[in-house]
């Protein structure tokens, strides 16, 4: 034996360590992946050895290669050995490569519960800490199961250090296994009021992250952070709860308006950025929750537009980033104080930090608005000529499509500006987005009508140069335009100056370099194009004109009949095959063009996007059924049907609209060349000035093509720049009309009365064209509302545990859950039986339904939020200063009750040395400091400026505690103003009510609840409240809140309520309503108490 | 020296504020500017093959930027916020309600940390002594969550554990010592 220790110790000296690993690494650079593989098989060696120290010194070479990217999920169990060591530096190690190597699929994990809780109730703390540690990285549902009983325990650890650690995981294990979460609940409560801050931080943090995901489940507690935020002097924990707060905030308002003053003035005072931001993402959070019905808070949000307006100046650029930030999120509420700051988001599209010009560009997403449009939309147009790099100009063409496009078009107000736009924007050389404009182009031409006729000749242009958008077919995304091109000219070919020049273009030869599906487009608008044609020529006389078309589709053709894209080919041989037949028939002198028309007729709508979706589904139809029997596994495994026509999307759906509204279109194309003849800019599309190619007949002469650099781009100025400044005069002209209005209005009324000379509201801007944008389609009954799709996977969704339902079935095996339910009906029908009978009776005769019924009762009565409660009794009051004040029992100490009084200073002056008295009694006395004498008075422990209010704690202790006692006190304290200071006094009177020392005592195990019952100890005494119309979960609400029970169980309208004072005395309370009646039976182990204790019951509800 | 002091405690005193906005954070990463990976710290349970994708790309990513750039970006649906110390990247990453600045605040607090721990830290500290620099992580952040705000108690927990591995350790090398020396006998006293 000795010798195999010896032999082990040598080999020891020998074996590489992780400095030797890593060296050896950094010296084979060339030849890492073998030297590493040697190292593994050396590892493999060193952990078959029995030496634990080698097997550590093995596990730890492998933490650090799987690191590098090394599987080592093979030595998952070596891990596990070297985690079950005594030492704690093998410990150590095992644990490290445990929380680096494990997940939830590795096996071994199984293997270690055991391990673990030895680990957790270790004496040595850094055991359990490393125990902990790991978990917290490796935790799988069944460790969580089986071990969170163990961590709980952990929270009450005497040293902080581990209570700190075992909070924090709980999170964890709440996460894996939802059900710990509510036994659990009451404890980590608890630790929001531990000694230790650090402690409390953690448990404050879990909460806060519960309260994130659930918050409604979290709205109870409430009043208890309230609280803690009156009493707490502590910061940090102040500030956790305002951000848990904001979270609760959307589902109680009221919280929000108590939250909104205390923030702003942090913002004001604070000087560190991270705490200033979180506290303007607060303040924004809780104002988007609050932003209807609450006008006042405009200077909050001026206050934070401000303070970001700072962070964005700032030339720290991870401030700069977070501004615009944090800016946008009050975009989507207020824009307005957002816009007053466009300059300064315009002055970061040109910052060299790509990331802050990215957000600043969704910034201006939000800011447009229809004055403003046109002139954003002409900036980022600048930027797009300047920019560098096709990410960035990409992702501004995209913004730039997104910020018209908003909201259905709503701030274009000159459709011609926004398709000039579009054309200007396909000069883009490389960028990914051709689809993107090509689909915007489709949608205008679509839906707005009266834009077709300027649409369609823009696309002819586009067309007719199409070899500059062409330059690279295959990488250059940007020939998608020439998709929408060819079907605008073809779909709405009516309105075509032209409509044989665009015939021609759509039928050269380069056009078969083009996309399969863009080709297909090409070939079937030439038919429509074609049909076109020849009814324009249609009942000439020469009939050349229209045989000559059809030559030239013949002539054509075939080219793309030999397409190898089989739609492109089938198209083409099919309107090839047609082409030759009505030539055929124009050569009898037939007269087809009726015909052929006919072929495409037919008004095109938009349909939704949702529209699929919202089909209802007929009665009796069973998509998931089989229709035929289902083929075996092999057939379906054959290759997928490739998407021929997947790139089709719009339906090539044959429409010649016959009813557009000609005047409409006649008054429009007026207007325009009028605006068009004024602008010296704008060249006319007259057929002369930009044709290249000839008419139709000569196109066997060869032609060369011209490459013109600038074809789409006027001399001196981009066509969509004549927009804006015909817009501009527009609005002036528009103005100075309604200003010429209202002086005539004036002039008739003889009133003086001064002209609005204010900017113009949104309002006024009349759009350039009377658009009508066509809505797009919905099936007939579609189904109303969007699902609401929450992701199913969210693990956070199954902590959505309502912690102040109580425990129900769910929790409780089933039996006892409904030991007294149906009291109430129960009730009813035995009227008769003998009362005194009755708790016993009831224990036996019981279903299960009932159980689940009052799972259902529950949840439905839990959506009705609670009214604000509050502890806190008026002390006494007089014009300089209001005290209210709450007693609560001590946990450690049986004798013992702590008075928390809040001042609140109601004067101009400043209030100064307070003092504190109470003459004691023989059962209560105020705890004084030591060596003061029976009657001295305590010194409050700060001063109150006007306005101000604080909280002071004063230890009582008392004796018997089961009579309320009332204790004589007087404040003194000194006013001071500018010019005098005074001695004032406030008597008052604390009540002690009995209920002051019971303290909230969760019981859980309902067992245990029922053997108190039954012991026989208690005494027992009722109580009848009459007229109580406030729901039942009001009620037990406000017993428990201020009279500090807990629920134990509840059926229906009936519960069990426990309490314990702090002198261990059991209460327990049977709480049933019906009507308008609630009793009460109460059963304690000291009469007097329960009477008090009863009292007091009554008297609350007599006050509501 | 008093003024010093008190500037010390102030800075403290608005860490532990800052601490407090609650932070959720993902995982945590530091790579060389070689985009070596020198330690990784998953809070969230992933396949290894979804961690090296992930880790793969943000390596990439965060190198790809300028030094001029902000220390945050978007990513997926996580924020990520890195910042470069002399050569190592430390690169985190966040839930979209997490603060930001904070996270920075975090980063630097640990860079502190391995400072003092090593002594003006650098990558080979890190290299050579990665499980080090695991443990001092470990008892600076828990799950993802900021679990111990003072450095001084960090550095006290990590001291006595470390106290505690050389004890055991000192126990051990006396233990081969003697058996060593036994084995020496042996060899000297061939039988």
């Amino acid at each position: 034996m000795a010798l195999k220790i010896v032999k082990g110790s040598i080999d020891r000296m020998f074996d590489k360590n992780l400095q030797d690993l890593v060296r050896g690494i950094r010296n084979h650079k060339e030849d890492e992946a073998k030297y590493i593989s040697t190292c593994i098989d050396e590892i493999k060696q060193e952990l078959k050895q029995d030496n634990i120290a080698v097997k550590a010194n093995a596990v730890c070479k492998l933490t650090y290669l799987q690191m590098l990217g090394y599987d080592v999920s093979w030595a998952a169990f070596n891990i596990v050995e070297v985690m079950s060591s005594s030492k704690f530096t093998y410990k150590r190690i095992g644990y490290l490569a445990a929380s680096q190597c494990f997940h939830e699929g590795t096996d071994v994990i199984m293997l270690t519960t055991n391990q673990i809780r030895k680990d957790l109730s270790s004496p040595h703390q850094y055991d359990t800490g490393v125990a902990l540690t790991g978990l917290s990285c490796f935790v799988t549902p069944d460790l969580a199961r089986d071990l969170a009983n163990d961590i709980m325990t952990l929270m009450s650890h005497t040293k902080p250090y581990i209570r700190k650690k075992a909070v924090l995981i709980m999170y964890k294990v709440f996460l894996k296994y939802p059900e710990s979460l509510r036994p659990a609940f009451p404890r980590l409560k608890e630790k929001l009021e531990d000694p230790d801050p650090g402690v409390q931080s953690a448990a404050v943090n879990v909460i806060c992250e519960l309260a994130r995901r659930n918050p409604k489940n979290y709205l109870s507690l409430a009043p208890l952070f309230f609280k803690l935020m009156t009493s707490s002097t502590n910061n940090w924990v102040l500030i956790k709860i305002i951000k848990l707060f904001g979270a609760l905030t959307p589902l109680e308002p009221r919280l929000g308006k108590k939250l909104i003053e205390p923030l702003t003035n942090l913002i004001h005072s604070t000087s560190a950025m991270s705490l200033l931001y979180e506290c303007v993402n607060t303040v924004i959070a809780v104002l988007i929750s609050l932003s209807s019905g609450m006008p006042n808070h405009s200077a909050s949000i001026q206050l934070c537009v401000q303070k970001l307006r700072i962070l964005i100046e700032d030339s720290d650029q991870n401030l700069k980033y977070l501004g615009l930030l944090a800016m946008s999120k009050i975009l989507k509420t207020h824009p307005k104080s957002v816009q007053s700051h466009k300059d300064l988001i315009l002055q970061c599209l040109d910052d060299k930090d790509e990331s802050i010009r990215l957000r600043a560009l969704d910034l201006l997403y939000g800011m447009v608005s229809k004055k403003n449009l046109m002139e954003i939309v002409k900036k980022l147009m600048l930027h797009v000529d300047k920019a560098e790099g096709t990410t960035y100009r990409d992702e501004l063409l995209t913004k730039i499509i997104d910020i018209c496009s908003q909201s259905n078009y709503q701030y274009i107000t000159n459709f011609e500006w926004y398709i000039s736009i579009l054309v200007e924007l396909t000069r883009l050389e490389g960028t990914r987005h051709g689809h993107l404009i090509a689909s915007q182009m489709l949608d205008v031409a679509i839906r707005v009508k009266a834009i077709r006729g300027f649409a369609v000749a823009q696309m002819a242009t586009l067309l007719d140069n199409a070899h500059l958008l062409t330059g690279n077919t295959q990488r250059n995304g940007i020939c998608e335009v020439l998709y929408a091109a060819a079907w605008i000219c073809g779909e709405f070919s009516e309105h075509l100056e032209d409509p044989m020049q665009t015939l021609e273009a759509m039928l050269r030869p380069k056009v078969a370099t083009l996309p399969g599906h863009i080709q297909a487009v090409y070939v079937q608008n030439a038919a429509k194009l074609f049909a076109t044609v020849l009814r324009k020529h249609e009942g000439e006389t020469d009939s050349h004109a229209a045989q000559e078309t059809s030559q030239l589709l013949i002539d054509r053709l075939p080219l793309f009949v030999q397409s190898a894209n089989l739609e492109v080919q089938e198209r083409a041989s099919c309107i090839l095959q047609l082409v030759k037949y009505i030539q055929k028939l124009q050569q009898k002198k037939v007269e087809v063009a009726e015909e052929v028309t006919a072929l495409f007729a037919g008004e095109l709508n938009p349909v939704a996007p949702k529209a699929q979706k919202k089909v209802p589904v007929p009665e009796g139809l069973d998509l998931d059924a089989w229709i035929n029997k289902p083929p075996s596994e092999s057939e379906s495994e054959d290759e997928k049907p490739k998407a021929v026509f997947a790139k089709e999307e719009p339906k090539h759906s044959r429409s010649r609209h016959t009813e557009v509204d000609e005047k409409e279109l006649a008054r429009r194309r007026e207007a325009r060349k009028r605006e068009q003849a004024n602008n010296p800019f704008y060249i006319k599309a007259s057929p002369s000035s930009q044709k290249v190619y000839d008419a139709p007949g000569v196109e066997h002469i060869p032609v060369v093509q011209i490459d013109l650099s600038v074809p789409l781009k006027v001399p001196g100025m981009p066509m969509s720049d004549q927009y804006l400044k015909l817009e501009e005069e527009r609005r002036q002209k528009e103005k100075a009309e309604r200003k010429k209005e209202k002086k005539k209005k004036r002039e008739k009324r003889g009133k003086e009365r001064k002209a609005d000379s204010g900017p113009e509201s949104e309002e006024d801007i009349a759009p350039a064209h009377q658009v009508d944008i066509v809505t797009e389609e919905m099936p007939e009954n579609a189904l109303p509302s969007d699902d609401d799709d929450k992701d199913p996977n969210d693990p956070h969704k199954a902590l959505d545990i309502d912690l102040d339902k109580y425990p129900t079935v769910h929790w409780f095996p089933v039996q006892k859950s409904s030991k007294h339910k149906k009291k109430k009906q129960k009730k009813e029908k035995e009227e008769k039986e003998k009362k005194k009978k009755k708790r016993h009776h009831h224990h036996h005769h019981h279903s299960n339904a009932g159980g689940e019924d009052s799972v259902q009762n529950g949840t439905v009565e839990e959506e009705e939020p609670l009214p604000p409660m509050s502890n806190y009794f008026l002390l006494a009051e007089n014009s300089y200063i209001k005290m209210v004040y709450d007693i609560q029992g001590n946990h450690q100490d049986e004798s013992k009750v702590v008075v928390s009084v809040i001042f609140e200073n109601k004067s101009d002056s400043f209030l100064k040395s307070m003092e504190f008295n109470v003459l004691d009694s023989l059962n209560s006395k105020l705890q004084r400091p030591e060596g003061a004498g029976a009657h001295d008075s305590l010194t409050v422990p700060f001063q109150l400026p006007p306005g101000i209010s604080n909280e002071a704690h004063f230890v009582f202790s008392v004796q018997s505690i089961v009579m309320p006692q009332k204790l004589k006190g007087t404040l003194t304290f000194i006013v001071k103003s500018d010019e005098s200071s005074t001695h004032e006094k406030l008597d008052f009177k604390l009540h002690f009510t009995c209920t002051s020392y019971l303290i909230t005592t969760p019981c859980y195990l309902y067992d245990a609840y029922a053997k108190l019952l039954e012991s026989g100890d208690l005494k027992g005494s009722s109580l009848r409240l009459e007229g109580i119309n406030m729901p039942f979960h009001h009620l037990l609400a406000r017993i428990c809140f201020h009279h500090h029970f807990s629920v134990v169980e509840r059926i229906d309208s009936c519960a069990s309520m426990y309490s314990r004072s702090i002198q261990g005395h059991h209460v327990c309370l049977l709480v049933k309503t019906s009507d308008q009646t609630v009793s009460i039976d109460a059963k304690c182990d000291e009469p007097s108490l329960l009477g008090n204790v009863l009292d007091e019951i009554k008297q609350t509800f007599s006050k509501c | 020296r008093e003024r010093e002091r008190e500037r010390e405690r102030e800075r403290e005193f608005i860490m532990i504020f800052t601490f407090s906005c609650n932070l959720k954070m993902q995982f945590m990463l530091l790579f060389s500017r070689q985009g070596k990976l020198r330690l990784q710290k998953w809070y969230v349970p992933l396949s290894d093959k979804e961690k090296k994708k992930i880790t793969r790309e943000l390596v990439q990513t965060v190198l790809a930027r300028k030094p001029k750039m902000c220390s945050f970006l978007e990513w997926r649906d996580l924020k990520i916020v890195y910042k470069r110390y002399a050569s190592l990247y430390f690169c985190c990453a966040i839930e979209d309600q997490d603060n930001e600045l904070i996270t920075l605040e975090i980063i630097h607090r640990y860079v502190e940390l391995l400072d003092k721990y090593f002594g003006s830290v650098c990558e080979l500290d890190i290299i050579f002594n990665f499980e080090k620099a695991y443990f001092i992580l470990d008892e600076f952040l828990l799950g993802g969550e900021a679990q111990e705000t003072s450095k001084k108690n960090v550095l006290k927990a990590i001291e006595q554990a470390d106290l505690l591995q050389e004890v055991s350790n000192h126990i051990l090398w006396q233990c081969s010592k003697n058996l060593s020396d036994l084995l020496g006998n042996h060899i000297a006293t061939p039988q």
